[in-house]
Parts: structure tokens; sequence; C-alpha cells
């Protein structure tokens, strides 16, 4: 199973420092995320629609994780239009559908899929470990970064550990339904999972001891910013500012209006 | 069990940062530098574990597991499911960065509450699988709890979806209580150090 889908490229947002990447994330997505007008949320995924263009990703899977991540979304559409509060649009029986609801739900579902596709081209276009050690050089503490560096390098390992176990279970014939064996196989299965993995990281950490490890990691990339990167950052947070000002002046609008 | 972006108020997406910041500070406190190899190999286990899905009636669940994380690491569960939730974010695009300080919150302040509460009875053979059933139930109705709390409080609005969030949970909660309460007993037998640190005897256990 690859878990990094997105990484591998040789676009322009792929090149781009991730340090850079990150404050223009963290940047958009702020704004984006606060949107209270559907103006402001169209604006913003228009922009994160021209940075995934930029980044040149499979159309095919970004279109993919893009209908698993609306499940959530999914969930508000069935609930928000029946129960927020508001101007019936359409009745029936007990059934009422307000406006409002609709309204918000549509709204929530644009803001979602903007901030969506901000990430997958921001920072999905980077591997975790550029992103670990660009935190670790945005002042992220030390232990947390190592945690996230580690993590990430072992994610694979126990997952293809609980596989195999599985694997292991169903060839003798073990078949998941709604009952208590279920339940007591799963965890067993989990729980060798954990002894294994408990077990690697007594091992793995005593090997670095061995090897002096000192709680650093020394890479051999050392990040440096080019003009590239400022130009990069500068315009985005001009778009962030735009979507800002539109809010801004929008509320004043309807504030006079 | 994530909260997408784009749907929680200002206030509310400010205090679960707030919250956040400060049970992962407290957490990368209490950790010294031998213990974080275990800490980060346990995030990566509770990732996984978010992978693997229980048949529930018709349809079926995944994992969760934030009690047993809550019980086996105490504080450090900050750091971990941080770190989890911060994997999923990059390689899936569930949940993301803004929002993240919530759904961190919402996972693992209930994995603390468990530690406290519940860890205690684990060292006892005959309160074990209660223990950890209870580990299990308990964090997942929290953190559905915590959940609703942070859409009910976003907008008024919300307030059915929230209802409908508990109510979603409860189904999840039991599944979680068996699997932990077997897990926990299961390492009890296998490797009593994961439960109960190094110096603990299996003999005795």
């Amino acid at each position: 199973m690859t878990f990094e889908r997105f990484c591998q490229g040789s676009s322009l947002l792929h090149r781009t420092d991730p340090r850079f990447k990150i404050a223009a994330a963290v940047a958009l997505t702020l704004v984006i995320a606060l949107c209270k007008s559907m103006v402001g949320a169209v604006f913003g995924l228009g922009v994160s629609l021209v940075l995934l263009g930029i980044a040149r990703l499979d159309f095919r899977q970004v279109l993919w994780r893009l209908l698993l991540v609306n499940t959530f979304i999914a969930f508000l559409w069935v609930m928000l239009p029946f129960t927020y509060p508001g101007d019936t649009i359409w009745a029936a029986g007990p059934l009422k559908i307000s406006r409002e609801g609709v309204a918000l739900a549509f709204l929530i579902t644009v803001k979602a899929n903007a901030i969506i596709i901000l990430f997958i081209s921001l920072l999905s276009t980077s591997t975790v470990a550029d992103l670990g050690h660009a935190l670790e050089s945005l002042g992220v503490p030390n232990k947390l970064c190592l945690i996230l560096l580690f993590s990430y390098r072992y994610i694979a390992v126990v997952n293809e550990e609980y596989q195999r176990l599985a694997r292991a279970a169903r060839f003798r014939c073990f078949r998941p339904a709604s009952n208590m064996h279920t339940y007591r196989t799963f965890a067993h299965l989990f729980g060798m999972t954990l002894v294994k993995s408990w077990t690697r990281a007594e091992r793995v950490g005593q090997a670095m001891r061995l090897r002096g490890f000192n709680g650093r990691f020394y890479s051999l990339y050392e990040p440096h910013a080019t003009a590239g990167d400022f130009v990069f950052l500068g315009v985005i947070l001009v778009a962030a500012m735009a979507i800002e000002a539109l809010e801004l002046g929008l509320s004043l609008l309807m504030f006079q209006g | 069990m994530h909260i997408s972006e784009g749907v929680l108020s200002a206030p509310v997406l400010l205090s679960g940062g707030v919250l956040t910041f400060a049970g992962t500070a407290i957490g990368l406190k209490k950790l010294d530098y031998d213990r974080i190899m275990s800490v980060a190999i346990l995030a990566s286990t509770f990732f996984v574990a978010s992978l693997i899905h229980v048949p529930l009636g018709p349809g079926s669940v995944h994992l969760i597991l934030n009690g047993l994380l809550g019980v086996l690491l105490g504080w450090a569960s900050f750091p971990a499911i941080l770190t989890a939730l911060l994997l999923q974010a990059v390689f899936f695009q569930f949940g993301g960065i803004v929002v993240l300080g919530v759904n961190t919150f919402n996972m693992a302040a209930p994995a603390v509450i468990c530690y406290y509460l519940v860890r205690p009875f684990l060292k006892e053979k005959k309160y074990r699988a209660v223990a950890g059933f209870a580990a299990g139930a308990l964090s997942v109705f929290m953190a559905g709890i915590f959940m609703a709390l942070s859409l009910a409080l976003s907008d008024s609005g919300f307030f059915s979806t929230a209802k409908m969030v508990v109510v979603a949970h409860v189904p999840v909660m039991i599944i979680e209580g068996f699997i932990t309460m077997f897990t926990v007993t299961f390492l009890a037998r296998v490797k009593p150090e994961i439960l109960f640190g190094k110096d603990s005897d299996p003999v005795s256990q």
C-alpha cells in the first residue's frame, strides 16, 4: 500500500521549499476556513484549483481522493438541510428543508473541497520526511519532529506486519462477522502487531544509541530558499489577503444594507 | 471521526488549537528521549488501526483505539495522536491543519482521562477485563461528546447534527470496548511490560 501518492513529480510545487509551502498552506487554509460568504469560498476554490493545475497531478487520483474525503460532507448534507433552523423551501410531512440549511451545507462543501485541493497541491507534493525537517526549521519542538519522522518511517512496516497476521488468519478460514469471535480475533491480531512494533522500537532505539544518536537528524539536503520561493509565498499571501478583503468588504456591505 | 475543514467557527478552532498546544507541551515535557521511539511506533500503530475495518451489522467501522493509546502512553497521547492525525491529513486529506487542534484534542483528551481513571485498575487481574472495556468505550464516547460539542458550540444550528454524532458513536463505543478489553488482556499475558513498564514481573501478573 502506498500512502504518498502525490509526492513524486517535477512541477513548480514539487520543487518549492517545503517551509514556504507550509506557510502558504496555513495562510490560505485559515482564510478559507473562516469564510462566511459564498463569494470568498468560491474565490478560495479558484485559487486552490489554480494551484492544483500548477502541481500537474494525476487527475483521476485526485478525483478519487476527493470522493473519499467528501463522505463526512455527505453526512452534513443528510443532516443540515432538514435540521438547520430557517425558512422552509420544501416540505413533505414532518420533513422540512430549510433554505439556510442548504446554503450552509453548500458553503461548507465548497470550503472543505477548496482546502482539500489546497492540501493535496501544497503539502502532499512533499514527502513527510521533507515536511518534518521543514517543520523543525520553522520552530516546531525537536521531540515532536522526531516522533513525526519515526512514525512516518514505520507506518508501512507496522501496516505490513498487521497485513501478514491478517493474511495468516484468513488462511485459517477467519471470516469477519459481527460476533465476539471476530472482535477477539481482531484484538489479538492488533495486540500481536503492538508486541512486534514494541520490540522493534526497542531494537531500533538500541541500534541508534549504539551509533551515537543524540536526538538530531542530519539531513543531506540543506534547505536554501531561492528567490522563486519568496515570490511564490508573496503571491499566495496576496491571494489570501484578497479573499479576506472580499470577505470584509461583503460583510460591511451586508452591515450597511 | 474527523471534523473536516470549513465547518467550525473561529473561537472553537482557536480553543482547540490552544488546548492541543498545551496538552502536547505537557506530553513532550514528560517524555524523555529514550521513550521517543516507543511513542513514535505506537503513533504508527494507531494510524494503522484506523485502516482496520471491523464488521458491524451490514456495514463496518474502523478502529480508533484512543483509549488503548491513553492507558499505554498517558500525556504522551497528545503528541502521538497529533502525529497520527497530521500524517492522515498529508496522506489522505482527512482533517486538515487548521482543524488539527480540535481533532487532536477531541481524541487525546479522552485518552488522558482514561489514563487517570482506568489505568490503576489494569494492574489487578480481576478488574483488568472490565477496565479494558471501560477504557475503550469511555474514550470513544467522550470523543463523540467532544466532537458534538465542537459542532454545537460553532453554530447553534448544528445542534441536531451534534446529537446524531453522539448516537452514531454508541455502536462504535461497544466494539471499541470489546476490542480494547481483548487487547489489554492479551498484552497482559503476552508482553506485560507494554502495559506496566520494564520492571513488571510476568509471573506475578
